[in-house]
């Protein structure tokens, strides 16, 4: 007799990705699906795709989705969850678009503490448009608008969202997370679902950083992609609750 | 049915709520800051939302989420605003969202001036945006006539899943005049099965989208737009003729503009001289039929277009006539106002011309 001891999940449809080798988008699209399935939040949730490789993203979840212009997620999933209070929606962002092109989106909605959760993926890199330099590239890190490796003096300092946002009073609950490894995927399943356990209380805003690679634009192999993550994303990207405005009322 | 004072802004921001907008979106600008600020007050009053967006391109990004669940939606903003508003116009031309977006227009170009304008013709009647797109473009020459079509707004936005601009300037916006609320229901809900407001509603999966990256797909689907586009004209052109009938020459103006020559027509009327006027009531799509077949009277010697700006009805008058009578123009600009007297010293001239 067979038994099925792994299946795809609800959350997913039944289509292949068009990510890269070694991309993490594809195992966290199946975090977000699972959790979704695993809530049953499926029939209720609305999702908000970027512009950049995730654009996508609503033909691989199995909710509804929303694709919004470029950095413009946050004012889109606004306008979603103002009007749909009792829907689960979040945002599923990029680097470019969330710290670069819609840095003013990102900044208010948090401010406005908007009911919504944002994915952030962090791969210190534009992938879609071929491996230009991101607000988030490390200095040293080559890219093909900075082919000497980012220099501060020309190019300024990558900027660590997840930090600077939680300095708003909107933010309830912002993690930094990576699926590099087993340990952390099961860290950053449970941060996945405390944030949307968070937003369907009505906290405030929940934001989840996911340091994810790019093997294609890094030029490294899957392999050596995830061993730089963690030895130098992580070292400039620390991992761990940067904020969580609901552990001080827990322990009361 | 009782008149009632109301300041143009108010009144379309009131004429709205009544329509059955649910949600809107705005950023301070002037001259049509009264329109945030009474929706602040009374969106909430009729179960809607209000937010303050911090930036134009915000506010229609808001819009768009909320119509992209369905939901009746709306932004104001006055030229500067529109420009950064352009971008997701077009996003809503794309997905095939229907949204309410007004534009009180000033003088431009740049920051220019608070003072009345008409000189985002062209931005709203081309194509707004990027990419081969139109969004209807309604006129109102008084806050009767902005309120009314605040309501058939709404009604072609979802009718046609199409954005939709309701194009005054800060006069209109900033006066009061006595109106009469004609309709006192809302729009009745529309069945919107694309509505990415969950798989709850009827079990299925919804992907609002502007994203085609086939291209044979997206010729496709600019094709339907087509399709839809030659249906509007077809249906919807509205506009008025006043006096045509005879008239030795007519001029073609909108919104503010049409007032004021109105007033030249009258006051040139009581000279002797027969002056019709003609005015376009939805800007796109333009009444070029109606417009040739007055100017074909063997009566009309010219069409006169007056503006707020350098001429940009004027091409869409000219396309209308198509050199079969001259097409003279008189415009003022950068948020100067023309004088009755003005137009019709102009119209003398071309007369007086014509008879040498």
């Amino acid at each position: 007799m067979t038994q099925i001891v792994y299946e795809r999940s609800a959350g997913l449809q039944d289509v292949d990705t068009h990510y890269c080798p070694g991309c993490h988008h594809g195992i966290i699209h199946k975090l977000i699906a699972e959790v979704l399935a695993e809530m049953d939040l499926l029939d209720i949730a609305i999702g908000i795709s970027p512009v950049g490789c995730a654009v996508l993203a609503g033909n691989y979840l199995n909710c509804d989705f929303v694709e919004a212009a470029h950095g413009r997620a946050p004012a889109v999933a606004t306008g979603i969850k103002r009007t749909r209070p009792d829907k689960l929606v979040f945002t599923y962002q990029g680097d470019g678009d969330l710290a670069s092109i819609g840095a003013a989106e990102i900044v208010h909605a948090t401010a406005r503490g908007e009911k919504f959760s944002t994915i952030f993926i962090n791969n210190a890199i534009y992938g879609m448009t071929g491996g230009q330099m991101a607000p988030t590239t490390l200095i040293g890190q080559k890219a093909t608008t900075a082919q000497d490796g980012r220099d501060p003096i020309l190019h300024g300092n990558p900027i660590r969202m997840a930090e600077m946002l939680s300095t708003l009073e909107g933010m309830a609950y912002c993690e930094r997370v990576c699926v590099a490894d087993i340990p952390s995927l099961m860290k950053a399943r449970k941060a996945i679902k405390k944030a949307f356990t968070l937003q369907m209380k009505g906290v405030g805003h929940t934001f989840i950083e996911f340091l994810s690679t790019c093997p294609t634009n890094w030029g490294m192999s899957p392999v050596d992609a995830g061993k730089w993550l963690k030895s130098t994303m992580c070292a400039y990207y620390p991992l761990g609750v940067i904020k969580d405005t609901t552990a001080k009322e827990a322990e009361k | 049915m009782q008149k009632e004072l109301w300041k143009g802004n108010e009144a379309i921001a009131e004429a709205a709520i009544r329509a059955g907008c649910r949600a809107y979106f705005g950023y301070p600008i002037t001259p049509q800051n009264e329109i945030p600020e009474y929706m602040s007050k009374h969106m909430p009053k009729a179960g809607g939302v209000f937010v303050q967006a911090e930036s134009e391109i915000a506010a229609i990004n808001m819009v768009y989420g909320a119509s992209a669940t369905g939901v009746r939606a709306m932004t104001s903003s006055s030229s500067p605003g529109i420009s950064l508003k352009q971008e997701g116009i077009s996003y809503l031309v794309g997905a095939n969202l229907p949204a309410v977006i007004v534009n009180m227009m000033r003088g431009g170009p740049g920051l220019g001036t608070i003072q009345p304008g008409q000189a985002d013709y062209f931005q709203a009647t081309r194509s707004p945006g990027h990419g081969d797109g139109h969004m209807i473009v309604l006129a109102p020459s008084g806050i009767q006539e902005a309120a009314d079509l605040i309501r058939d707004a709404f009604e072609l936005a979802d009718k046609y899943l199409t954005p939709v601009m309701l194009l005054a300037d800060g006069m209109i916006g900033q006066m009061m005049e006595p109106i009469i609320w004609k309709e006192t229901s809302p729009l009745p809900e529309v069945d919107k099965p694309w509505a990415a407001d969950g798989r709850d509603g009827d079990g299925k999966t919804h992907f609002v989208s502007s994203l085609r990256l086939e291209s044979d797909v997206n010729e496709r689907f600019v094709l339907s737009l087509k399709d839809r586009y030659a249906k509007i004209a077809r249906d919807e052109v509205r506009y008025k003729s006043i006096g045509c009938e005879n008239a030795d020459l007519v001029i073609a103006a909108f919104g503010t503009t049409a007032r004021i020559a109105q007033s030249a027509a009258r006051k040139l009327d009581e000279e002797g001289l027969k002056v019709g006027l003609f005015r376009p009531i939805t800007l796109w799509p333009f009444p070029y039929d109606a417009l040739a077949e007055i100017a074909a009277r063997d009566s009309v010697k010219a069409v006169l277009t007056v503006e707020m700006n350098l001429g940009q009805m004027h091409e869409d008058v000219r396309l209308a006539i198509c050199g079969s009578k001259p097409t003279p123009f008189y415009g003022r600009t950068g948020g100067m106002v023309p004088e009755p007297r003005h137009i019709a010293d102009k119209v003398r001239d071309i007369l007086r011309e014509m008879e040498l």
